[in-house]
């Protein structure tokens, strides 16, 4: 018998051990319950975040009908902002001293510069020009924009000053919300300069270029300026701890499990709770508010919701600056759980934003509350998949799914299929 | 409704005998031409010392070629978006592999090249014009292409139900599904003569080198084979959209419900051009994993590579056979003259995608070929003039 692991455990496995693993005091590792149940926690715990970012996706795919391929790499940017904020903010875990504004990635910096550059040249060229006139859809797009930028940067120096007055937690919040920020604006950007002169182009065009914002966003965060080719490790901005260890079973309280436990952590518990919280806002903002009533009009018929006197540029950018808003927070989310966050090419990035579609699909395109339900049983599926079936072939699972699913119900779960006519 | 073209063209075409001649003379022609191409290339890029940089260019430039045409198929003519090129690539490729590799043991009992002048690349060696070996690099490479046909076929059905984004996820997921499959569900490469003439066929088929590549292979890819299948295709291609089988698909483009009501059975043409289109990327994956410097590794055959063929299509003009050509061309050469930058260089092609979709949405030649007057007019400012342009 190993001595390591002592004599046999007081509490009776299920199943009970065959007589061989009794007699060299061999335990698995999990028990069918405590396998099953940590199966469900992680599915759970990412399939909220695949449904964050699925929001992104069916909300773009109802109002203007294409697959927003860059959403991902938006989702991307959220992760890597919050990491070049957070270091700007002071919070490093490997090297504290290295942390600060020096050690700021170049983002954070394009920040500050938007913010400033943009806020100079429109008090020196912009307001002599509007005065006595209202301002134009564009000049008050640009005002928007700098005041944007400013909240980011306000955030990120909020950050900084809660960071260094201990207070962590709610620094590590306000790096959130300046990643949501971030994100939203370069969502609006991208919808403005590259999406909206294509709105009556062909749908594969809008496809194209979708495609030619991700390799944009995916190699410029490459550059050595940027975020460069190394992954580096997220500092952990939220707490953690050990909320409770549900089954597991040990010799004495202070010796090591022989059945690891479930362990339900508090980093899990803010994850899905902050995404559940916004997925709830989501749902209340699109049923239960005026914007969300355009929206929805929007998407039903673009051209009769104009003809209703529904400023349909602006629903669509908002609805851009929504969806980013989410998938930053998903970002955000996943580098706290996953905390090495690879160089933001990288494939692991693309699947993870294409699982994220997938559960779009298959939880009904267009269909807001599809997709968090799609997020979910991707997240469960792929995780079952792995845990019970054969582990290297996560990514067959899903797209596995999402083929039958269109072969099948095309429309999705929730989604309702709608012939085309002439 | 039925589809008849060869009645019609029986009834009204020339004696049979001359348009079965005609028919097949520009494929001889193309064996010919790429003979020359060997006999007249080889001498000047390949030396004792290896191969020419310029040497390993035209090949890759072939490859692209065949990867870029046959996508045009697809993409240009029919309308339909596929973003899984590369799986059909990756299928070809290891089918072919395996069939050289683990056949030359069945034959020689190595995996050396063997073969003749034709589709050897190594110099200072005497060999006849043509092996039973460049037999079995032809079969591989042929048999290659139908497992891919087959793919295709599997990934045309959907598009019965499926348009457009769909039909475009599908493929992608179809890309993926193919890569894991590989990267994950096969064994190590086989090595030992003993072992491999032991092993049953169906075991061998699965000795595809897994995670780490298939390692081992002979450099069979030589300017003749890549030639002879860029000049094919590039026939087919240009046969293809001058037929009334071309206009079938180009009205599937131009509108799948008209085209529908004009009588022509959408969802088969759609699928006969994504079996053709994978039969030339399958094949063209088997000349790419048997070339120099090459590892075939199904990671490198993902959706990033199958965004490459895709840029190359549109850059060039969705539905422009010579376009496609010319964007291979230009986007195999651009990366290495821009080593320099080379971090910069997948930046400037995105930013080069996205401003030609803004300003001409249909690629730099559109429709048209680059010896056509409409594909210039844009450039030459007539395109303010109704009618001309697109």
């Amino acid at each position: 018998m190993d001595s390591r692991l002592g004599p046999a455990p007081p509490r009776a496995h299920w199943p009970p051990p065959r007589a061989h693993e009794q007699a060299r005091g061999y335990y698995p590792p999990f028990t069918v319950l405590e396998k099953f149940l940590q199966t469900l926690m992680d599915g759970l715990a990412v399939g909220s975040l695949y449904a964050l970012i699925a929001l992104g996706y069916t909300m773009v795919y109802g109002i203007l009908k294409f697959i927003n391929f860059a959403h991902s790499d938006i989702f991307v940017l959220g992760a890597w902002i919050s990491y070049a904020t957070a270091l700007f903010a002071g919070y490093n875990d490997l090297d504290p001293a290295a942390a600060g504004i020096q050690a700021a990635p170049f983002p954070v910096w394009v920040l500050y510069g938007l913010g400033g550059a943009t806020f100079v040249a429109l008090v020196v060229a912009g307001i002599p020009k509007l005065q006595g006139r209202p301002l134009s859809e564009s000049a008050r797009a640009l005002l928007l924009g700098v005041t944007w930028a400013w909240a980011c940067a306000g955030m990120a120096l909020a950050a900084r000053v809660l960071q260094g007055a201990g207070w962590s937690i709610v620094g590590g919040g306000a790096i959130l919300i300046c990643s949501m920020l971030t994100c939203g604006l370069v969502g609006f950007t991208l919808e403005r300069v590259a999406y909206k002169p294509l709105r009556n182009a062909p749908r594969l065009n809008v496809l194209i270029t979708a495609i030619g914002i991700s390799l944009l966003l995916q190699n410029l965060g490459q550059l050595e300026w940027m975020f460069g080719t190394r992954p580096q490790g997220m500092p952990s901005l939220l707490p953690d701890a050990v909320l409770a260890e549900i089954g597991g079973s040990r010799p004495s309280p202070d010796a090591d499990w022989t059945v690891q436990p479930v362990r339900i952590r508090l980093l899990d518990v803010i994850a899905a709770g902050t995404a559940i919280v916004l997925m709830l806002a989501l749902d209340r903002l699109v049923f239960h508010t005026k914007i969300g009533r355009a929206m929805r009009a929007v998407s039903f018929s673009e051209r009769n919701a104009a003809l209703m006197g529904i400023p349909v540029d602006r629903v669509i950018s908002f609805t851009f600056v929504l969806g980013s808003m989410l998938a930053a927070a998903a970002g955000f989310l996943y580098a706290q759980k996953y905390t090495k966050l690879g160089q933001t090419a990288d494939t692991v990035w693309v699947l993870l934003g294409l699982k994220a579609f997938v559960a779009a699909v298959v939880g009904g395109i267009g269909n807001i509350r599809g997709a968090m339900l799609g997020g979910i049983l991707i997240g469960l599926l792929e995780f079952f998949g792995v845990a019970y079936l054969i582990p290297q072939l996560r990514d067959v699972y899903v797209f596995g799914v999402l083929i039958l699913v269109l072969l099948v119900r095309p429309g999705g779960i929730l989604g309702s299929t709608a012939v085309e006519k002439v | 409704m039925a589809w008849s073209l060869s009645s019609r063209a029986s009834q009204l075409g020339p004696p049979a005998a001359w348009s079965l001649v005609r028919g097949v003379l520009p494929f001889l022609a193309c064996v010919a031409v790429a003979i020359l191409a060997q006999v007249i290339l080889k001498p000047f890029l390949i030396t004792t010392l290896g191969w020419d940089f310029a040497a390993k260019m035209i090949v890759d430039v072939g490859i692209n070629i065949v990867l870029a045409v046959s996508l045009t198929l697809v993409n240009g003519f029919t309308g339909q978006f596929s973003i899984g090129h590369a799986a059909f690539m990756a299928v070809g490729g290891y089918t072919a592999a395996a069939i050289v590799y683990y056949g030359s043991y069945r034959i020689a009992g190595n995996p050396d090249l063997a073969g003749g002048v034709l589709s050897s690349m190594l110099v200072g060696r005497e060999a006849p014009w043509f092996t039973p070996h460049d037999l079995l690099f032809l079969v591989a490479m042929l048999a290659g292409g139908v497992v891919a046909a087959l793919c295709g076929y599997l990934v045309g059905l959907p598009s019965l139900r499926l348009k457009g984004d769909y039909l475009a996820i599908v493929t992608l997921g179809f890309g993926e599904i193919v890569r894991v499959l590989i990267q994950s569900q096969t064994g190590d490469v086989l090595y030992d003569p003993e072992e491999i003439a032991q092993t049953p066929a169906w075991k061998l088929a699965g000795s595809l080198g897994g995670s780490l590549g298939f390692s081992g292979l002979p450099f069979y890819t030589s300017f003749f084979w890549v030639y002879l299948l860029v000049l094919v295709t590039l026939l087919l291609a240009w046969r293809i959209k001058n037929s009334s089988y071309g206009r079938a698909l180009i009205s599937i483009r131009e509108d799948e419900i008209a085209s529908e009501a004009m009588g022509v059975d959408t969802t088969r043409f759609k699928i006969r051009a994504f079996v053709l289109s994978a039969f030339l990327a399958g094949c063209a994956g088997a000349l790419f994993a048997h070339t120099v410097g090459v590892q075939l590794n199904a990671a490198e055959l993902g959706f990033v590579k199958s965004f490459d063929i895709i840029i190359m299509v549109v850059l060039g003009g969705l539905g422009s056979i010579s376009g496609a050509v010319i964007a291979a061309i230009i986007l195999t050469i651009l990366p290495e003259a821009l080593r320099g930058v080379a971090e910069y260089r997948m930046v400037a092609y995105a930013v080069a995608l996205i401003v030609m979709m803004l300003v001409r949405p249909k690629g730099l030649l559109g429709v048209h070929e680059v010896w056509e007057r409409a594909a210039w007019d844009w450039l030459l400012g007539a395109s303010k003039r109704k009618g001309a342009g697109r």
